[in-house]
């Protein structure tokens, strides 16, 4: 057993330094030796298929998973920062529990510390301001298992926010919210990694939203990790070889759409098609985008 | 009903209540109520070994309660922890019938282990139990937010330094003390009945964790007191109360709840509708 674990970093500029990092799981070999380096500010994708070691990455980098071999250094939690915020991606919560939101997010501040809570009026301003910041100061007296799943996305991202991380380790933050939820959430993380600079690792199956403001894709597969610029990973060869199925990437007026391609059966279907009933069902399509457009 | 020697059963029913219902809540809130089913059913067999060996009852409580407790926290952390409980249980009631049968002049005593015996309580019991009483609070009190945190958001916690692992080992221990001082006085079956029924009725009524434990223990103190007097008024057994008033107090919370969920929804409904009308 090689791992040890080291509560400060001293590589010069990273927030987060992982090397070399292998892990075992029931027999199997998940990760097979990952390297990872984060800088203060720095927004990295964590992406690849179902399974791919996605969630052990994160889990190990947090320091939960002990890795069969490879170290972790990671931010520590002193007075000033709070180390490292962490999203798991499936919260199992009680619907009855006696905890209301704001319950929750001043567990992020202080849910470490002995005796009971006499929160003054500062503690409890800075739940507010944490709160709003995510969008979620309408529902703070409500119970967290009542809440809708977006709701508690939202609460438990301000749960891990409030300490002032110096890292957050977010595992698919996305996945519960509808699309201008989602956008709310990405365009707050771009914000703190600029005024706070907080690094920033997420996993994310649906990266559309996330292609504007990450820095750098770091893929898992086959164990290994490969890291590159949006630009580089974000192409439909280099994704469908990751995927090991087809996907495409669009690139237009300035935006990217990564799509994955259903085995191309829409192409099929239209190629069986009558060539008139094809063209006239491909105008009507374009008349019904350009009233769209509209 | 305020005899001399009904003072005793109002003492040790109000500390038992008051630790039942600060414990309880944690128990609910963890949903460890097998735990807190196995741990003073699966001691009962350490004070019936007690007994047959000679030794205060008490220390083969205590030993029963802290063994059982922390080898069921340690096995059930990579396996499926309500097996582990029910095979734990299901061993320690075994060896109870195993000594009860070698020791049958004593049973009676062993009996009231199971069911209480509130109204005999001497003034020499009620000072074991507020020391591990005390010693329960003291334990809550200190472990509050790492409890909380490390019951509703197991897998967020050692982001804050807590590690759950340690919490449940910890957690069953608070959970043996409560069982050793209880069990004497009230019986496992109570002692069960009152860690469950007032605290997941509490629930009910309030959202906040520091209101809900205080009115859990407000719950187990209305059962005990209750039963006391019910039993002294009618003579029947007091375990017979204490579980039928938890059980009553439990639907009673969930009827509260119910008619919470409803009537803010109604308002809404109206309020649209009103919005409605009047665009």
């Amino acid at each position: 057993m090689t791992h040890s674990t080291q509560e400060w970093n001293d590589v010069p500029g990273a927030v987060l330094s992982a090397r070399d990092i292998r892990v075992t799981l029931s027999g199997k070999l998940i990760l097979d030796g990952v390297d990872l380096d984060v800088a203060p500010g720095e927004f990295v994708g964590l992406i690849g298929a179902n399974g791919a070691g996605k969630t052990t990455l994160l889990r190990s980098l947090l320091g939960v998973l002990k890795p069969t071999s490879g170290t972790v250094e990671r931010p520590r939690r002193d007075a000033r920062t709070g180390g490292v915020g962490y999203l798991p991606q499936k919260v199992a919560l009680d619907v009855d529990a006696p905890l209301r939101a704001r319950d929750v997010v001043a567990l992020g501040l202080d849910g470490g510390r002995p005796g009971i809570p006499l929160h003054r009026r500062a503690t409890r301003k800075r739940v507010d301001e944490t709160l709003d910041a995510v969008n979620a100061l309408s529902f703070a007296e409500q119970r967290i298992g009542e809440m809708s799943g977006g709701q508690q996305q939202r609460v438990l991202l301000a749960h891990a926010l409030i300490s002032d991380p110096a890292l957050l380790l977010l595992d698919e933050p996305l996945a519960n919210l509808d699309p201008a939820s989602a956008y709310d959430i990405v365009t707050l993380l771009d914000r703190l990694r600029r005024t706070h600079r907080v690094a920033i690792v997420i996993t994310a199956h649906d990266m559309n939203l996330l292609l504007p403001v990450m820095d750098r894709i770091v893929y898992l597969a086959g164990g290994r990790a490969v890291t590159g610029s949006p630009e580089a990973v974000v192409r439909s060869d280099v994704l469908t070889r990751l995927y090991g199925r087809p996907i495409r990437v669009i690139r237009a007026e300035g935006r990217v759409m990564v799509i994955a391609d259903d085995a191309g059966i829409p192409d099929e279907v239209h190629h069986e098609l009558p060539a008139e009933v094809a063209g006239a069902s491909g105008s009507s399509g374009l008349s019904g985008s350009s009233g769209g457009g509209l | 009903m305020f005899e001399d020697f009904m003072v005793n059963a109002w003492e040790a029913g109000t500390i038992v209540a008051i630790i039942a219902g600060v414990v309880g809540f944690f128990v609910v809130l963890r949903g460890n109520s097998f735990l807190a089913h196995a741990v003073p059913h699966g001691a009962f067999a350490g004070a019936a070994g007690a007994v047959l060996i000679g030794v205060d009852p008490l220390i083969g409580l205590g030993v029963f309660a802290a063994g059982g407790a922390l080898t069921i926290s340690v096995l059930g952390r990579r396996a499926r922890s309500d097996v582990i409980t029910a095979l734990s249980l299901a061993m320690m009631l075994g060896l109870g019938s195993f000594f009860l049968s070698r020791s049958s002049e004593y049973s009676a005593e062993v009996f009231s282990l199971l069911f209480g015996q509130i109204l005999g309580v001497s003034s020499v019991q009620i000072v074991p139990m507020i020391v591990l009483g005390a010693v329960c609070l003291a334990a809550v009190g200190l472990l509050y937010r790492p409890l909380l945190i490390a019951s509703v958001l197991p897998e967020m916690a050692p982001s804050r330094g807590v590690n759950p692992q340690i919490i449940t080992v910890v957690f069953g221990f608070i959970l043996a003390c409560a069982t050793t001082m209880s069990v004497p006085i009230v019986g496992a079956l109570l002692m069960f009945a009152l860690l469950v029924g007032p605290p997941a009725a509490a629930r009910f009524v309030t959202r906040r964790p520091v209101t809900a434990i205080p009115l859990s223990v407000l719950l187990a103190l209305v059962t005990i007191w209750a039963s006391i007097a019910l039993a002294y008024v009618s003579d029947w057994p007091v375990g017979f109360f204490v579980t039928a008033i938890s059980a009553l107090i439990y639907v009673a919370g969930r009827g509260v709840s119910a008619l919470r969920r409803r009537v803010p929804a109604s308002r809404n409904t109206a309020r649209v509708e009103a919005e409605a009308v009047a665009a």
